[in-house]
């Protein structure tokens, strides 16, 4: 380069447009997290401080996201280029309705979860870096939501597995060490196969970027080539794993009852969330072909888990064991919505992943306060917690209808709008596994209602009697810490389910982005593209 | 390990390749070399130091926990990336300050801080691995 005066012609290689300064929103929610994780991670041994600065970030990171969703649904698809290079050369940020809504969202419960660990995570928590690792794990999140390139979705990845396998190992148990290679040898299985079908993508195309491929694929003559079925079929086991679909599923409930509540809560909430995300991506954007001779496979993979989540929810007496099972009997609804690939299907699949990110942060949390109130996880030893707060009692029923897919909450409307597809397209069966998965979390969340608050007290106590409870950590529970963020997340869930239209017609318009990519391939290629 | 030539020699090891890192450091934008390699030299240093000295001498010697550098680096490395806001072009894009002193052509940039950013986290992340091995075997 030295020496060299040769006048080169930037435009061919470099945007050169000035960018407005709200297309900065495009990398805030990262970039906001990034900066608060690494100051969080100084600032390690000032634990009165931390949880501060943690939550200020967080708050920031909620105003951010929620700033980039009214701009994308004011100015359609937005794309900015790291470093200004042109793409697809440069690697591209690309932001529609559907990632947008699903940051804001992971934003919101990311916040709850950060003010309630204030009372769960104690100083030596807070020493190990609790919030520097779940800044951190939120940098990874939003950027896997709003990035418009392959590789560099897989970069978000390892950022979030990384943040997580330290939130997961945070206070040494014996019990987490145990969880956490279970959890680590799957994702990182998980995560090698990604970068193989990645790999693999490359040599196909050429090329990275989502907007790319799409339209060559489309381009492409054959495309049921034993190539790109290779690759289509390595996404969707690498995806499968991190979204804890039947077959490899059972790293979940073997690792997510083993950290701090608030830790479980998070992850439980986002990550598999992730997972689901990619395969929307993945399969309804940038291989839309691929997903007619996959749809079958992906709807017994869908049916497989619906049961399996429901029946072990079902089956369990450990609580955080069974809210990880309706994770997973969640994460079946939304396959089903991949698997029938309709709009009003894949709309589904959208809200359906907003209700669970909600809905199962909050039940953790939820968990997190019967310990204290009772004492234990385990259902045989709970009881009796309707007469110590008969108002967190109503609160738990209407996570319980929720999450069971019971109206008036969040949860009826995604179940309808997935049943109605499946019907609709001649799926009955698939619609069918829906209800009768639907049916057993019912009857499941209703085992865990009857058992900690309905009756008396623990196993053992006659009928009719009450036997006052009262758990270990009952102090903790004295100030707004612990309430505030499950007030804030079960109001979301009752105004999703009386007030849908909002959130339907997000995820309608989150769906026609990815169904019908015109919008967020002119985002990146401009008008011609 | 601990004869006395390594202990001898070790913290001059150690100096030298600390310098060698930076050298690699900053000939990193054009030619081979840059933050990670640079990195990866300096904690190898560290580690050095902390097999010859003890770790405890190590951590006396860097000042800050090799965490809190990483964090450093990560914080500027993001820093470097927003400065591109103010000249209302994409995130990351580079900025550069040329000038001269007498002959020799002085080029910072906002790369550079990224490079260092890089240096830094790859110090303190591998540092610190490496310093708490270490801890372990002298238990």
């Amino acid at each position: 380069m030295a020496g060299s005066s040769v006048s080169v012609d930037l435009t061919q290689a470099m945007v050169t447009a000035p960018v407005a300064a709200a297309d900065w929103l495009i990398v805030a929610p990262s970039l906001i997290t990034m900066l608060g994780g690494s100051l969080c991670l100084m600032l390690r041994k000032n634990t009165q401080l931390q949880p501060k600065l943690g939550i200020v970030f967080l708050v920031l990171l909620v105003l951010s996201s929620a700033g980039l969703l009214v701009h994308v649904l004011n100015h359609g698809v937005i794309t900015m280029v790291m470093g200004g290079w042109l793409p697809p050369f440069g690697i591209a940020f690309t932001v529609d309705p559907l990632g947008a809504t699903l940051t804001l969202v992971g934003s919101i419960v990311a916040l709850c979860a950060g003010i309630y660990g204030v009372v769960t995570v104690d100083g030596t928590g807070r020493r190990y870096g609790f919030y520097p690792f779940l800044l951190l794990l939120m940098t990874g999140v939003c950027g896997a939501f709003l990035t418009g390139d392959v590789f560099n979705l897989y970069v978000w990845f390892e950022v979030l597995l990384i943040s997580s396998y330290g939130m997961l190992i945070l206070g040494n148990d014996r019990i987490q060490l145990d969880g956490a290679v279970k959890y680590g040898v799957l994702n990182l299985v998980g995560t090698n196969l990604f970068l193989i079908a990645t790999g693999l993508l490359y040599g196909i195309f050429g090329t990275l970027n989502m907007a790319d491929i799409a339209m060559k694929v489309s381009e492409l003559g054959n495309p049921a080539s034993g190539t790109i079925a290779t690759v289509a079929a390595l996404y969707f086991l690498a995806f499968a794993m991190k979204a804890a679909a039947f077959p490899v599923n059972f790293w979940l409930p073997a690792s997510y009852h083993t950290p701090n509540i608030v830790i479980s809560a998070v992850f439980a909430g986002l990550l598999t969330k992730v997972g689901v995300y990619a395969l929307i991506r993945i399969f309804v954007l940038i291989l839309p072909e691929s997903l007619d001779y996959m749809a079958d496979v992906i709807g017994l993979v869908a049916i497989l888990t619906l049961l399996t989540g429901a029946l072990g929810a079902l089956a369990q007496s450990e609580l955080r064991r069974l809210l990880g099972y309706l994770v997973i009997a969640g994460i079946g609804s939304m396959l089903a919505g991949v698997a029938i690939g309709s709009n009003l299907a894949i709309s589904g699949a959208i809200f359906y992943a907003v209700h669970s990110i909600i809905v199962m942060t909050a039940l953790y949390m939820a968990a997190g306060v019967m310990f204290y109130m009772g004492g234990s996880y385990d259902l045989r030893r709970l009881g009796g917690l309707y007469q110590r707060s008969a108002g967190f009692a109503g609160l738990f029923l209407v996570l319980a209808f929720a999450v069971s897919g019971l109206p008036p909450f969040s949860g009826f409307w995604p179940k309808v709008m997935l049943v109605e597809a499946a019907f609709g397209d001649g799926r009955a069966w698939l619609g069918a596994a829906i209800l009768v998965s639907g049916f057993l979390t019912t009857l499941a969340m209703g085992r865990v209602w009857i058992y900690a608050f309905w009756r008396g007290g623990p196993e053992g106590t006659p009928d009719g009697t009450g036997v006052a409870v009262s758990g270990g950590g009952a102090a903790q529970l004295g100030g707004a810490a612990p309430w505030l963020p499950m007030f804030v997340l079960t109001a979301l869930i009752v105004y999703f389910g009386l007030q849908p239209e909002w959130m339907m017609n997000l995820s309608i318009e989150g769906a026609g982005g990815v169904l019908e990519p015109r919008g967020y391939l002119q985002s990146v290629f401009g008008e011609q593209g | 390990m601990r004869t006395i030539i390594f202990r001898t020699i070790a913290p001059y090891l150690a100096a030298l390749m600390v310098l060698f890192s930076i050298f690699v450091l900053l000939r990193g934008h054009n030619e081979p070399g840059g933050g990670f390699i640079g990195g990866l030299i300096a904690a190898s240093a560290l580690a050095i130091f902390g097999i010859a000295c003890g770790v405890a001498s190590v951590r006396r010697a860097m000042v800050f926990h090799p965490m809190g550098v990483a964090g450093f680096g990560l914080f500027i490395g993001a820093l470097a990336g927003i400065l591109s806001f103010f000249t209302s072009q994409p995130f990351m894009t580079s900025q550069w300050l040329i000038f001269h002193i007498q002959d020799v052509e002085i080029a910072l940039s906002t790369p550079l801080i990224f490079d260092i950013g890089v240096y830094l986290v790859v110090v303190g992340a591998i540092g610190s691995i490496a310093l708490a091995l270490e801890e372990r075997e002298s238990d």
